[in-house]
């Protein structure tokens, strides 16, 4: 019986292993130094918030795996004998694999500043990180203030955990506003200004010199570049990206960049190995995605695709339109499709924006400006439904469709007030148009139910 | 602001106190004169009773309601002992004369309601006394103490949104010391109010006042548990407003239990006491209801004219055909969560212990039996008690009548509904009894799952599994299961609080009536990736 092991048990490797057991009987094993069994890393956050306990982050009980016949082994991968089909653990202990599907995700990014490896200093990648935030920030006495390197999605999540136990939180953001870099300027600063509003210390345009120690080696202050001014805490998050985490590979033949290489079939240069997930580089992007994608639903999606080709049906890494969703704070955020911020649009994406006068909500709508083709949306405070969206952006439908139609995209509960009137209101006075709203239709939205 | 948190918090355990040692106050006992009034005015016959109750309970001394009742316990059975050995003795004797006549000196009853009567003439002291005064002593500044511990949290919440911070920190919320002394406050509570009326005789002299400007008469234990479910629910209800603030469906949600509860479930019935109609619960449904199609229900109901023939056709058209019809286009929630009184409690005081609700496959597996079981035993018990009611037999398949009625109002009424339903809410979680014991919420739950528009939506491909949506889920359905596949949650037990899609940080989840085609849509791979892998995937 071919023995498939998957290293890595985050959602990439589980779906995997997960969609190889639905079409076959092939023998399994995943492999993970982190946790024994499978848990939701995105749900981190909220065991320390005090809204989950750690069990509730696992998606399966505990018999779900031996009753699927997946065995989970808990062990670090050091090396893999590409030439005999073999693992080598870190207790020097082998394993045998007919096929190898890497999946060990990334870890957090540190750009080798003075002080990095202190004690206090941590990311939020890992199970680890959660037990060492426990243990160096538990509450506002122990952890007097916190200083979080990195503006992006983990560290404003990392600034709400520690403002959930009153840790007040200095926040450096490398850029003029807060992730900027993906997010056009009036969501930035529709988040800057919440993130003021949640008592964060928030610091745009600020870079991190280097973080000083005590006498035991632990944190102590950090000091900032350009101004030197010295900020005392006891906990540094680092949160400025992660990268994939594949350092065990050095000394193998699989051919790696910054992640392991791999084609569309999700296969590296190795026959028998396949790699999925964050720790996975496209060797060519794949439209306007990057060739490293550190995103759950991308890794779910690998996984499912490289289950097919695993068990028979090879299958090409086609991922649909894009979606994504996070929560900053208070504030939800999805987006489908493609909407570029002002620094990274192409010539020919146009914004179409709205913004709600007094409550945390508002849109954004990319469209090209030629053709008015519909691209992409944004959404803060307002849930849309991700099947319309896919539908629309298949069927190429225009951006004045989308305005007309949007109350069909409408997600948010039942009651809640909705804004379509004001949008398109909006839109027809700057382009122009004659927009009537088309109240939601379940037959419309059902329809490819 | 904490300061007035806290301070709340204290004027409200002092509210408390007095109301639970309340029932340590105060003396009983009889005069001569009044002992005879309440004899004949019950009309016992026994003189050997009379001679008891005179020895025991008429006297100067101060008893405790403890001493009284006791008193009072052992003066019937001494006296219906003596009668019972008297009917044997006239039986030995062939006396039929005799031992026909001994049979009206017997005295049937619960002896602890029994003692209940008696009490509420013979109780004396401050609460009895200073009824007004003592309502503000317990029940004001209980009510005052506790908003003023629930309102600071407008601010000390902060922005208005998803406020579930440290619920797995505290004692309290995380079946902690102080969840464990609240489950067996609420436990003692229920038992005493279900089987030891007597020794709560004093919370009922609080609302003698209020119960006569309502009702025309004296308050029972049913009218003061009546007033503390709603005050309760009106009180955890305004932290259900402030802590649900920024989510419409909540707070709509929250005005309608809060609305039927008062207006229905305590005003309507109150009233129409006072008016000399059967007090009746328009909203509460066979088989929630269970004891609406009993002889003496059905009894007083023909007894009171036209009222009483409306409310018997309405029962029946609500239970067949109005709860159905409803959860055909709106789900089972529009009752269990919009409208129910049980499912009212769970949603106010009930909500800050929501999430112990055990997610596991055994649970629900045991939710099924359990659930099922009361359902059928509900039925059965109805069947019996028709036939008997219209045959004018005792019993109907071997089964009595008087025996499974008693039967079910013990185990299924008294202890599952109360004293497990919500006793155990801290450890449990709110909604125990619905879950796993309501016959009403198991046939509306078929309903539910097989022809109803209801769903919750799961937003295509948006899951990050987190399990908020489980964690939280009253009713222990593990949400998430079905949201990471991409799939609809069509779930019977489903009572639709909202709460899933409220704590959702991805907006994923959705609650909405729709055409039933493609309701249940199995996936295996989800939206968002090869959409001729999708395609060939899930469509077969």
């Amino acid at each position: 019986m071919e023995h498939i092991v998957i290293i890595g048990n985050g959602i990439a490797g589980v779906t995997a292993a997960r969609h190889i057991r639905k079409k076959s009987n092939k023998k399994i094993t995943i492999i993970s130094g982190e946790s024994k069994y499978f848990f939701s890393r995105t749900a981190l956050m909220y065991v320390y918030m005090g809204h989950l306990k750690f069990e509730h982050t696992q998606p399966y009980e505990n018999w779900f795996w031996k009753k699927n016949n997946i065995e989970l082994k808990e062990g670090f991968v050091t090396n893999v004998n590409t030439d005999k089909n073999q693992l080598i653990f870190s207790d020097n202990s082998t394993l045998f694999y007919d096929k190898l599907i890497i999946a060990t995700g990334s870890k957090p990014n540190k750009f080798g500043w003075k002080g990095q490896d202190l004690k206090g200093v941590m990311g939020l990648y890992h199970k680890q990180d959660l037990e060492n935030l426990e243990k160096y920030a538990p509450n506002k006495e122990v952890c007097k203030r916190a200083v979080i390197v990195g503006g992006g999605l983990i560290g404003i999540e990392l600034a709400e955990m520690l403002r959930s136990r009153k840790i007040p939180v200095t926040f450096l953001v490398r850029e003029t506003s807060f992730w900027n870099s993906v997010l056009p300027t009036q969501e930035s600063e529709m988040i800057n200004k919440h993130i003021l509003e949640h008592h964060i210390d928030l610091r745009l345009n600020t870079n991190l010199k280097e973080i000083i120690s005590d006498e035991n080696g632990q944190v102590k202050s950090v000091i900032i570049e350009g101004t030197n001014e010295e900020i005392p805490c006891n906990v540094v998050g680092l949160t400025a990206g992660v990268s994939p985490n594949i350092d065990f590979l050095k000394n193998t033949n699989i051919t790696c960049n910054k992640g392991v290489l791999v084609n569309r079939f999700l296969e590296t240069n190795i026959p028998t190995i396949y790699a999925i997930g964050d720790c996975a580089e496209q060797q060519h992007p794949i439209g306007n995605r990057r060739p490293i994608e550190a995103v759950w639903y991308t890794g779910r999606m690998m996984g499912e695709t490289v289950a097919q080709t695993i068990c028979g049906k090879k299958t090409e890494y086609k991922p649909g339109h894009w979606f994504n969703s996070a929560k900053f704070l208070d504030i939800e955020y999805q987006t489908y499709g493609w909407v570029f911020s002002e620094k990274t649009k192409s010539e020919n994406e146009d914004h179409f924006q709205w913004q709600h006068a007094s409550q945390n909500k508002c849109i954004t709508i990319s469209f090209d400006k030629n053709t008015h083709e519909f691209l992409g949306i944004n959404t803060f405070g307002i849930r849309m439904r991700h099947e319309i969206f896919d539908q629309w952006l298949s069927e190429k439908k225009s951006v004045e469709h989308v305005l007309e139609y949007l109350a069909d995209a409408n997600f948010d509960p039942e009651f809640y007030k909705s804004h379509e009137t004001e949008i398109v209101a909006k839109f027809n006075q700057e382009m122009c148009t004659n927009i009537q709203v088309k109240k939601k239709s379940w037959k419309r939205i059902f329809s490819k139910a | 602001m904490k300061a007035i948190k806290y301070s709340g918090l204290g004027i409200f355990l002092v509210g408390f106190s007095i109301f639970t040692m309340a029932i340590f106050s105060g003396y009983f006992n009889f005069t001569e004169q009044e002992l005879e009034s309440y004899i004949s005015e019950k009309g016992y016959k026994s003189e050997h009773l009379k001679e008891e109750l005179l020895k025991s309970i008429v006297t100067d001394e101060k008893l405790s309601i403890f001493e009284f009742s006791s008193k009072v316990r052992a003066a019937f059975e001494t006296s219906n002992k003596y009668h019972e050995t008297q009917i044997s003795k006239y039986n030995a004797e062939k006396n039929w004369a005799k031992k026909g006549e001994e049979f009206q000196y017997k005295i049937s009853g619960k002896p602890h309601s029994l003692s209940y009567d008696l009490a509420k003439k013979a109780g004396k002291g401050f609460f009895k006394d200073e009824p007004m005064l003592a309502w503000w002593l317990t029940f004001g500044l209980g009510i005052f103490g506790a908003l003023l511990f629930i309102l600071p949290n407008v601010i000390l919440l902060g922005k208005p949104g998803i406020k579930n911070n440290g619920i797995y920190h505290e004692s309290a919320t995380n079946r902690g010391f102080i969840a464990w002394l609240v489950l067996m406050y609420l436990v003692g509570f229920y038992l005493v109010l279900y089987f030891m009326p007597d020794y709560v005789v004093n919370w009922t002299f609080i609302f003698d006042p209020i119960s006569n400007a309502l009702n025309g008469g004296n308050a029972s234990q049913w009218f003061v548990y009546g007033f503390l479910y709603c005050t309760i629910m009106l009180v955890m209800g305004a932290r259900m407003y402030i802590k649900y603030r920024h989510n419409k469906y909540q707070i709509i949600r929250t005005t309608s239990v809060l609305f039927f509860q008062i207006v229905f479930a305590f005003l309507i019935p109150e009233i129409m006491t006072s008016l000399n109609m059967p007090g009746y619960d328009f909203k509460s449904a066979f088989p929630l209801d269970y004891d609406f199609f009993f002889e003496w229900n059905l009894k007083s109901l023909q007894n009171s004219g036209a009222i009483g023939i409306f409310i018997l056709v309405w029962g029946i058209i609500l239970t067949i055909v109005i709860v159905p019809v409803m959860v055909y286009f709106f789900g089972k929630r529009w009752y269990c969560s919009w409208v129910c009184g049980c499912g009212g409690l769970a949603e106010t005081l009930g909500d800050p212990y929501r999430q112990h609700s055990d997610k596991s496959l055994n649970a629900w597996k045991l939710e099924r039996w359990l659930i099922h079981s009361v359902l059928i035993f509900s039925l059965v018990m109805t069947v019996v008690t028709l036939y008997c009611y219209f045959s004018g037999t005792s019993s109907f398949l071997g089964i009595k009548s008087q025996w499974i009625k008693d039967t079910y109002s013990f185990l299924i009424g008294a202890w599952f509904a109360g004293v497990i339903g919500t006793g155990f809410y801290p450890i449990f979680g709110n909604r125990v009894w619905c879950r796993f014991g309501c016959p009403l919420a198991a046939y509306l739950g078929f309903v539910q799952r097989f022809k109803s528009r209801f769903r919750i939506t799961t937003n295509g491909g948006q899951c990050i599994s987190c399990g908020n949506c489980s964690t939280y889920c009253e009713q222990g359905i593990d949400v998430r299961a079905y949201a990471q596949k991409g799939e609809n949650i069509v779930r019977s037990s489903c009572v639709g609080c909202g709460i899933c899609s409220a704590v959702c940080p991805r907006g994923v989840l959705k609650l909405e009536n729709g055409p039933e085609k493609g309701r249940i849509n199995p996936t295996e791979i989800l939206l968002g990736n090869d959409v001729d892998l999708m395609q060939l995937l899930n469509q077969k």
